[in-house]
């Protein structure tokens, strides 16, 4: 589904990336873990579409296309959904409104019929249960005045609207209660399915308690260094990153 | 001779071909008023950009050109079709090159409650109306354009609503600059005296048909009777090659309730003064307004909102979206006087640029003599959120859409606050019109 190639990025005349490999096929759940500037979030913006970065090296195919060569809302239209790690907020505009206007965006690339007034409601009432938000919230302004955890939700919610086949949760998990988290995940677990992918971008394990990663990769330095299944999650939540740093380190060293 | 004083003189010149007109009715008080007037313009002449309140709005070029201010139009009902506003329902008056044309238009109220008679009509038979009020709150004595105004208004229309009367059906007034044969200018004067204890909502529309140049220098007193409620709303939709001069004039008695909304749509050149005394207490004023100008178009509008007694509020939210190389100006004056203790009195000007040879000038000015008040003021001009564009795109939206969207989102604080569908859809279909082309 989504194949990553030496992928190198910069911003400004910072690189990085620098180099990252990354196969995932179609109903797996790739979790990303490392240290803090590691470019966890970066590697999410950039296949997201983020124009702050600057792709240098490196290839990412998408389900057979070029995904560096399209727009951000063609990556969309193609399956591809970013959760941020910050949601913006838009005055003015709607959730249910942004979310017609999405829905209706991504089916017109894909030559299909809009969404009638009716069926989008039914799909906004289900998909809303999913994720327990409230109907007040989705008639207001997008995130705008929400706490940090509605708007966590919200992406979720998001996402479940818009059907994607590959989401990346960039820290979803970061300033959740329990609670929240416990919600964010629940509505995660219920998405998963056989065709539909996800990169869970974190750095503490807590989250991976609930959404349970097929494979767990270490990023550090703008490389993944490390790559296991959830035992991996575990035992860094017990060692830190430390271990992997010096051992990174060590080698480069050399 | 400059071309300063050519269109000077032509003015003066057509001044005093209508005195020589009067058949001896110059002594009456509103034909002396009328001469004041244009004395005081004569002394004031056209302002230049040396003049404060002129700074950014250079009126160089409108001089240079000349106006005829008597034309004959054959604008007919087949013309209305060019300018038709559906959904358009109450009382529509027509006003084509600032003359009144009754034959297009229609009045629905009944009169016991509101009166709707152009000015020369009342001035023939109730000359006590208009004396009672004209001149009375615009500024003729040092402003050039309404002293201009006072002296040469053709026509226009006097709106009288009852006491005690809330006028379903809203009033809305059209004027129509048909160029199509010849520059044209045109000086309407209307006067709207609302009784107490009423209600009504009014709108004033402007538009430009034709290619050649247009000049409106338009003055609209407005007088808010004890517990009225008004509405009142100024659309303008006219041609690249116009200019327009406009003063709202608005005086406001006790326990009383103003909104405004202005939205300049299209002009070439436009100068909007919108002046609200406040004289009495527990009054409210609200003043919003909107402009998005695109191409090379200039909109400045110049508020005052001018507190004179105590307890009352003032809200003034003025948003603006500039495109490619157009210039806006807004001058936002907050006077609370000595006795205006307990006034709370707001402004906020917003403007988003969407290209860098675009340029917003905004100055607030606040002046306050009175201790116990509560005023604050705000203006920021920048460029829409780069991050909440990609938000958009990430989720499907196309760049351009996501723009559109929010540009729409920015403008709909102001157009929400208008009453009249029809002139809310008109504003709403333009500024969508506008900004996909942006």
């Amino acid at each position: 589904m989504l194949t990553i190639s030496n992928l190198h990025a910069r911003i400004e005349e910072k690189e990085i990336l620098r180099g990252i490999n990354l196969e995932i096929k179609p109903g797996e759940v790739h979790a990303i873990m490392g240290p803090n500037g590691s470019g966890k979030s970066t590697l999410a913006s950039v296949l997201a579409g983020r124009e702050d970065y600057e792709v240098t090296e490196g290839t990412v195919t998408f389900n057979g296309k070029d995904l560096l060569d399209l727009a951000p809302e063609k990556r969309a239209a193609e399956g591809i959904f970013l959760a941020f790690q910050y949601p913006v907020e838009i005055p003015g505009v709607t959730t249910i409104n942004f979310l017609k206007t999405a829905i209706n965006e991504i089916r017109k690339y894909n030559g299909i019929e809009p969404l009638d007034a009716a069926q989008f409601l039914k799909r906004m009432r289900e998909k809303a249960k999913l994720v327990k938000i409230d109907d007040a919230l989705l008639k207001r302004s997008l995130n705008e005045g929400f706490s940090g955890g509605e708007k966590k939700r919200n992406e979720i919610f998001q996402m479940a609207m818009l059907e994607p086949t590959l989401a990346i949760l960039d820290e979803t998990d970061s300033g959740l209660d329990i609670d929240a988290l416990r919600i964010v995940a629940e509505g995660v677990n219920q998405l998963r399915n056989e065709n539909r992918s996800f990169v869970i971008v974190t750095h503490y394990q807590r989250l991976l308690d609930y959404i349970v990663p097929d494979f767990v990769h270490v990023l550090y330095k703008g490389r993944i260094v490390k790559s296991g299944t959830k035992e991996l999650a575990l035992e860094l939540e017990e060692k830190g990153y430390d271990w992997i740093k010096n051992e990174v380190d060590a080698l480069e060293e050399v | 001779m400059n071309t300063i004083t050519d269109f000077k003189s032509q003015l003066i010149a057509d001044f005093q071909l209508s005195q020589a007109t009067l058949n001896g009715k110059s002594t009456l008080p509103i034909h002396q008023l009328r001469d004041e007037a244009m004395k005081n313009f004569d002394k004031l002449g056209f302002p230049t950009i040396r003049h404060e309140e002129w700074k950014y709005s250079n009126v160089s070029n409108l001089i240079k050109q000349t106006f005829d201010f008597h034309t004959k139009t054959d604008f007919k009902k087949a013309d209305l079709k060019k300018i038709h506003l559906p959904h358009l329902k109450g009382n529509v008056l027509y006003f084509i090159n600032g003359v009144y044309n009754a034959e297009l238009s229609e009045i629905a109220t009944p009169e016991n409650k509101l009166k709707v008679i152009p000015f020369a009509e009342v001035l023939a038979k109730q000359p006590e109306l208009i004396e009672g009020h004209f001149g009375k709150y615009a500024n003729y004595q040092t402003d050039a354009f309404t002293a201009l105004n006072t002296a040469l208004s053709n026509d226009g229309v006097v709106v009288q609503v009852a006491d005690n009367k809330v006028v379903e059906e809203p009033i809305i007034i059209r004027y129509i600059s048909d160029v199509r044969l010849a520059n044209v200018g045109s000086q309407p004067r209307n006067l709207i005296i609302v009784g107490k204890n009423s209600q009504v909502k009014i709108a004033e529309a402007y538009r430009t048909v034709g290619e050649n140049a247009a000049f409106v220098n338009t003055v609209t007193e407005i007088i808010v009777g004890e517990s009225s409620i008004v509405d009142y709303y100024k659309v303008q939709d006219e041609s690249d090659k116009s200019y327009h001069i406009g003063t709202t004039q608005v005086y406001q008695k006790g326990r009383s309730y103003f909104y405004a909304a202005t939205a300049t749509l299209n002009g070439g050149f436009v100068r909007n003064n919108l002046n609200v005394v406040l004289d009495g207490e527990h009054i409210e004023s609200h003043l919003y307004g909107l402009y998005v100008p695109n191409g090379k178009q200039h909109i400045d509008n110049h508020t005052l909102v001018d507190h004179q007694k105590p307890n009352c509020e003032s809200n003034e939210l003025y948003k603006g979206i500039l495109m490619d190389k157009s210039t806006g100006v807004f001058n936002g004056k907050i006077f609370v006087r000595e006795d205006a203790q307990k006034t709370n009195a707001y402004q906020n000007c917003r403007n988003v640029v969407t290209s860098d040879e675009a340029t917003m000038n905004t100055k607030p000015q606040l002046e306050i003599w009175a201790d116990d008040v509560k005023c604050s003021h705000g203006t920021t001009t920048g460029q829409l959120n780069d991050e909440a564009i990609f938000y958009m795109q990430s989720r499907g939206i196309p760049k351009k859409e996501a723009i559109r969207l929010q540009l729409l989102a920015f403008a709909q604080d102001v157009v929400s606050q208008i009453k009249i569908d029809s002139i809310r859809e008109y504003i709403e279909k333009i500024v969508l019109a506008k900004l996909e082309v942006a």
